[in-house]
């Protein structure tokens, strides 16, 4: 029989689809339920953003302070939901020989990063929407439709941007260290390059080591929306930010090809 | 009676002969940087068969399964599944696999489970028809991180049908089951025979691949050491025992036609020999005192610790 050949028809569009939109929303409903990740992801840039943002309604030379806290915790928040939900949960999968058995069946290796990636950039966008909420409700500060859709535009860039990193972080750290090592590089990370207290106040030292972080650009081309940048250039900080995704994709793929090989 | 015997152990036999695998190693070896997990191994499995891959800890039954999965390549040798390599995706819609898995995603219900799995194939089995197989009625609706562990095996056996394969390969089933558990997991391992797929299945258990296996393959440090249907396991392990209260010396037993051990323990005289029924009629007539008589198979936890020791 000539059509014993062709065991199963070849797989559409549609079914591609079908699977890459039901890793997301599990991937999603998954961190949402998770609450060790959803609160603490959501609590703490909120909680932050209240307590030294808020908190302070002055204005410094045409600065008003909620509304520059805006653009910081956005970053940070959006940063940790990429870090967290990719490296700290991608690292736990693959140790716990989960991702092993997903890639023992036909799913595709894309949709299961494309599901990670969005659903860090889903969490980044109800993170930036609370604390917009919070600043026009709370803070004072005044947003144009069009500085509330820059910032969402702005929030899927980071998000993807340090979902590079996550995966990154996922494929070097041993699960039960990621946590952890996670916190120990996004913390300091977010505090050198302005997130919580802008840069013009920290010692000079601390000042010129910023733009060597990936954060700081993020954040520039964030406080941009609202004219608040430093005096470097837009397309020096999106070449920085590219570079940096560029390196972090690199460098795994590199490491997933090795393992691959002496697999 | 032989006739028995042999209806038994047809039904694999006539297929491998009919047949040409669907799953081979041959001759692999794989080694990781200081351990040779399998040396030179080959195995070939046939159309509707269960074979059993018995093993003790350390054997390379899990690096077996991997390979046939691809999940891992082999430093030497090829192993082919439907005729292709194993990493084709059109390979793997055709086969199922339950890993040894720590820890599944908690947070999603089962029904999540099954529906998000089911979605990766293109002729997926419906989902009322898994939870029939996999028994799981009453608990769709649960998280996994809230199941028994009995459970939580049942759902990844549930995962492992989703795409109604025609190979499956079972990791440790019933791993950390109690016994209860284990036996409703074989029942439904049957199941998946009688539906004529072709099953691998790793096990420590004796029990178990004796059970539900038609050929077992016993493997150690990476090599096979025996191979063949579990009533032939048992017997190349040396002969069946012989007990009885019996008058007549160790030294008279022992120069019996096939005798390789006489034990006397507490009055009772156990006598391991090839050819049972032989040594049982010249027993009786030579002792007409002899009493209570008892022939048995050595247990396969016997044999495979016979065959395993060296």
């Amino acid at each position: 029989m000539s059509t014993a050949a062709i065991p199963y028809p070849t797989t559409g569009l549609a079914h591609t689809l079908r699977i890459y939109g039901k890793e997301t929303r599990y991937e999603f409903m998954k961190l949402l339920r998770t609450r060790s990740f959803s609160l603490s992801v959501i609590g703490f840039p909120v909680m932050f953003y209240l307590l030294f943002g808020i908190a302070n309604r002055n204005s410094y030379g045409g600065v008003n302070v909620a509304k520059y806290a805006l653009g910081g915790y956005a970053c940070f928040g959006m940063i940790g939901a990429a870090l967290f939900g990719i490296g700290v949960g991608l690292a736990a999968e693959r140790a716990a020989g989960w991702l092993e058995l997903k890639r023992a069946s036909p799913m595709p290796v894309a949709a299961y990063l494309f599901a990670k990636c969005a659903s860090a950039v889903a969490f980044g966008l109800i993170i930036v929407a609370t604390l917009m909420v919070l600043a026009v409700a709370l803070g004072g500060v005044s947003l144009t439709p069009t500085e509330i859709l820059k910032m969402f535009g702005m929030t899927v860039v980071g998000g993807v941007s340090f979902a590079s990193m996550g995966l990154l972080l996922a494929q070097l750290v041993p699960a039960n260290a990621a946590p952890g090592i996670v916190n120990l590089i996004y913390l300091p990370m977010s505090f050198l390059s302005g997130l919580w207290v802008p840069i013009r106040f920290m010692p000079h030292s601390l000042q010129h080591f910023a733009p060597a972080l990936p954060t700081y650009h993020l954040s520039q081309l964030v406080l941009a929306i609202f004219g608040y940048q430093d005096a470097m250039a837009a397309s020096a900080h999106w070449t920085a930010l590219a570079g940096f995704t560029m390196l972090m994709l690199g460098i795994s793929w590199l490491i997933f090809h090795r393992r691959e090989q002496n697999a | 009676m032989p006739a028995i015997a042999i209806q038994e152990e047809t039904p694999a036999m006539l297929k491998q002969a009919a047949t040409s695998p669907i799953a081979t190693l041959d001759n692999v070896t794989k080694r990781y940087d200081t351990t040779t997990a399998l040396d030179g191994l080959s195995l070939a499995l046939h159309p509707g068969e269960v074979v059993a891959l018995l093993g003790p800890n350390g054997a390379g039954k899990s690096t077996a399964v991997r390979l046939m999965l691809g999940l891992a390549s082999p430093t030497i040798g090829n192993v082919r599944i439907f005729g292709s390599d194993p990493r084709s995706a059109v390979t793997r819609t055709r086969v199922g696999a339950m890993l040894q898995v720590a820890r599944v995603i908690e947070a999603l219900k089962v029904r999540e489970h099954i529906d998000l799995f089911r979605s990766y194939y293109p002729h997926p089995l419906p989902f009322a028809e898994i939870v029939r197989i996999a028994q799981l009625q009453g608990i769709e609706d649960r998280m996994f991180g809230k199941l028994s562990g009995g459970q939580k095996q049942r759902v990844l056996f549930a995962l492992a049908l989703c795409g109604d394969p025609d190979l499956i390969f079972l990791d440790e089933p019933t791993v950390g089951l109690d016994i209860e558990a284990r036996r409703g997991l074989w029942q439904q391992i049957r199941t998946l025979a009688a539906r004529g797929k072709t099953v691998l299945l790793t096990t420590h258990y004796l029990e178990e691949a004796d059970t539900l296996a038609h050929r077992i393959v016993v493997i150690n440090k990476g090599r096979i050491v025996s191979e063949g249907t579990p009533a032939e396991i048992k017997r190349m392990s040396g002969g069946r025992q012989i007990r009885c209260h019996t008058s007549l010396t160790q030294d008279f037993l022992l120069t019996l036609p096939s005798v390789t051990s006489v034990i006397e323990n507490a009055g009772i005289t156990t006598i391991t020999t090839q050819h049972a029924e032989q040594v049982v009629r010249e027993m009786l007539l030579t002792d007409p005192t002899l009493s209570g008589l008892e022939v048995a198979s050595p247990a396969l936890e016997d044999a495979f610790l016979a065959l395993t020791k060296s």
